[in-house]
């Protein structure tokens, strides 16, 4: 291998492939959630690729625009195939990280030594929410405009100088030409800030190593070769059982994009193949799926002293929240197979709180539902929400654990 | 295959509400196209040329989308493009929205993809056939899917004049309590039980007062034949995706199976 020889003099590729797959030693057991991290990886550069040939069509002007989607959906070959890939990749890249960080929650991800892991994972997440928003105007449609205009004036209600905030993001006094360009810019931009993130959150955690269903320090036992006894190295092993995990998921993806790509209005919705019109507002504007629980948080809060500010607080409290969690748990035990009831009472309302902000975000906040409005759940559901996080430290300390094993179980 | 079923299990967890864009609140009829019938989308083509193009545009469609229905690019030329365009043109507006604005009172909305607007081709067939008589209307008529609508009934000359026939709603804390025919029983209803009760006139159905050239039956296919078009166009690729995407996802089957049984070969050794 004198060419690789030559190579290596010059750039670690040799020792960069051993030390982050051929001999980076993955825990054996790893189990279903653990493809969810893989899978986020995929999607990321499926919405690169996708989105770098969607620009190549695309006109970010207020007149342009929306024609120029649908001149990608007909005219362009395979354009409708592209545009779907991107649509239906932005709503499974949400799913695939939420479920990547419930993984995270119900195994104790966070916990010392992989704190900095999971807080450059909630960068990451911020950072496809803000890429997701600043997309979603592009398609310039009616849901896009008005889902816009209503989450760029939260930050008019920022006190003294929320308006002048809004103004200068917006770059005119209401969504306009200027914004879509902007807003352009930043969607192209964001997504390589989120592979830079993405870098470094995989660089702290080969640092640590990667934790496992069982919550075990696989380190802690090695062999006389100084190889971890659970560890197995992640490629090959790894890599083709992700393979496996990649071919399963992109059946379901797969489906989505050539036989329901609107998803029943979630992915697609309606009102957005109406070109924007800043003079007739939409009967009803929610956001997409994704956002939707924390637009239920949002609405659930009064306005309080005349100003919606209160509401804006705390929706962006329910994603801050999520940054102290390594020290809100206070379990001698990591993972949830070795915590107790309370623990998992506690993760199993906080899912369901999750999933029903979720619809709550998506219906008009006056709909009645089990004799109670939909702000009344809403604000139920809030409450719960931030309880889960809140009263953490006294719920993971009462808790009864189990003893955990000494090394991992199959 | 159980962890499989547990992310199937999660995904039918997450609540799923369809979206009513407009909201019809009405019943819609089905109008039960279908998209491989080419005939059905070149007559709605036809029809859409000659009673819709008027005022309304199909910007984002280019004439020449009919050749994948079959239709030649002479007879494309010379059956549906009147002012002189190309075949490769997108169809455009005839009206000004200036004019528009005077006459209608605002410009009349691109059909391209009012098909995935309005959830469907269901709307847009039971729209084109729930116009009726209303004389207090600046058209002299109004829809019972789309109330108080601004345009004219343009199929009037095929399908005929229609005739509301009311009933008449007894409403009780927001509730319609009764229903009655005539209007006098309604009124006697209320009388009897005093305060809280009001009285509501809604279309119940429409009945032909004036036969038009079709017979309902013959009608309900031009209707069908819009839907079929309207929703043809706004979504050409529709059929195409599906075909394709079966072989995609055949594709993936056997792709997916042989990662299955390499994993299972590698991970022998493991324990």
């Amino acid at each position: 291998m004198s060419f690789m020889n030559w190579i290596d003099a010059r750039f670690p590729a040799t020792s960069t492939w051993n030390e982050h797959l051929a001999e980076y030693y993955a825990p054996k057991n790893f189990n279903f959630w653990y493809f969810f991290g893989s899978l986020a990886l995929l999607v990321l550069v499926n919405q690169i690729v996708t989105g770098v040939w969607l620009a190549m069509a695309y006109k970010p002007s207020a007149a342009e625009a929306f024609a120029s989607v649908e001149y990608i959906m007909r005219d362009m070959d395979y354009g409708w195939l592209i545009r779907y890939m991107h649509s239906t990749g932005a709503s499974a890249f949400f799913l695939v990280v939420y479920l990547h960080m419930f993984r995270g929650l119900i195994y104790g991800s966070y916990r010392n030594p992989r704190e900095l892991i999971w807080i450059i994972g909630l960068f990451i997440y911020l950072a496809m929410m803000a890429t997701a928003f600043f997309g979603y105007l592009l398609p310039w449609g009616q849901m896009s405009y008005w889902g816009a205009q209503v989450i760029v004036n939260l930050f008019a209600a920022v006190p003294f100088v929320g308006e002048e905030l809004s103004v200068w993001i917006r770059g005119d006094y209401v969504i306009s030409d200027a914004t879509l360009n902007r807003f352009f810019a930043l969607h192209f931009l964001l997504p390589f800030v989120l592979a830079a993130l993405v870098f470094i959150h995989i660089v702290a955690l080969h640092k640590v190593g990667s934790n496992n269903p069982d919550g075990i320090e696989i380190k802690k036992n090695k062999d006389e070769n100084g190889i971890p006894k659970d560890g197995i190295p992640f490629h090959p092993y790894y890599t083709v059982k992700d393979i496996f995990g990649v071919g399963v998921f992109l059946i379901f993806f797969a489906a989505v994009i050539f036989f329901w790509p609107d998803f029943g209005g979630l992915f697609l919705e309606p009102p957005n193949f109406e070109p924007a019109n800043p003079l007739k507002t939409p009967e009803h504007i929610a956001p997409v799926w994704y956002f939707t629980p924390f637009y239920a948080m949002l609405r659930a809060v009064p306005p309080m002293f005349g100003s919606q500010f209160p509401g804006v607080i705390v929706m962006f409290a329910s994603i801050l929240i999520l940054f102290a969690l390594p020290w809100l748990d206070r379990s001698p035990v990591k993972s949830v197979r070795y915590k107790g009831m309370l623990f998992k009472a506690a993760v199993a309302i906080f899912v369901v709180s999750f999933i029903f902000l979720g619809y709550l975000g998506m219906v008009a906040s006056t709909k009645v539902i089990l004799g109670f409005t939909a702000t009344f759940w809403a604000q139920l559901f809030t409450a719960v929400y931030f309880l889960f996080f809140l009263l953490m430290p006294w719920y993971s300390v009462l808790d009864k654990t189990k003893p955990v094993p000494e090394r991992v179980t199959q | 295959m159980k962890k499989l079923f547990a992310l199937i299990t999660f995904i039918a967890l997450t609540p799923i509400t369809a979206w009513s864009a407009g909201g019809p609140s009405v019943a819609l009829e089905q109008a039960n196209i279908d998209l491989n019938n080419h005939a059905a989308i070149q007559r709605g083509a036809k029809y859409f040329v000659n009673y819709c193009m008027g005022c309304h545009s199909a910007k984002y469609v280019r004439y020449q989308l009919m050749e994948k229905v079959g239709l030649t690019t002479e007879q494309i030329k010379n059956n549906l493009i009147f002012d002189g365009g190309k075949v490769g043109g997108l169809m455009t507006n005839a009206m000004p929205e200036k004019d528009a604005a005077e006459w209608f009172g605002g410009p009349a909305p691109d059909l391209t993809l009012t098909s995935r607007i309005r959830g469907g081709e269901d709307w847009i067939y039971s729209y084109l056939k729930s116009f009726y008589t209303d004389p207090s209307r600046p058209m002299g008529v109004n829809n019972t899917v789309f109330k108080n609508v601004g345009m004219p009934n343009v199929l009037w000359e095929l399908e005929g004049i229609k005739e509301p026939v009311y009933h008449y709603a007894v409403i009780h804390d927001g509730h319609t309590e009764k229903v009655f025919d005539h209007e006098e029983d309604a009124k006697n209803y209320i009388r009897e039980h005093g305060k809280g009760y009001k009285l509501e006139k809604v279309v119940d159905h429409l009945e032909i007062t004036r036969p038009g050239q079709l017979t309902s039956t013959e009608f309900d296919q031009v209707a069908r034949d819009l839907a079929t078009y309207l929703t043809y166009i706004a979504e050409p690729m529709k059929l195409e995706r599906h075909s394709l995407g079966l072989w995609v996802i055949l594709f993936l089957t056997v792709f997916t199976i042989l990662a299955y049984m390499t994993k299972k070969e590698w991970w022998k050794a493991i324990h």
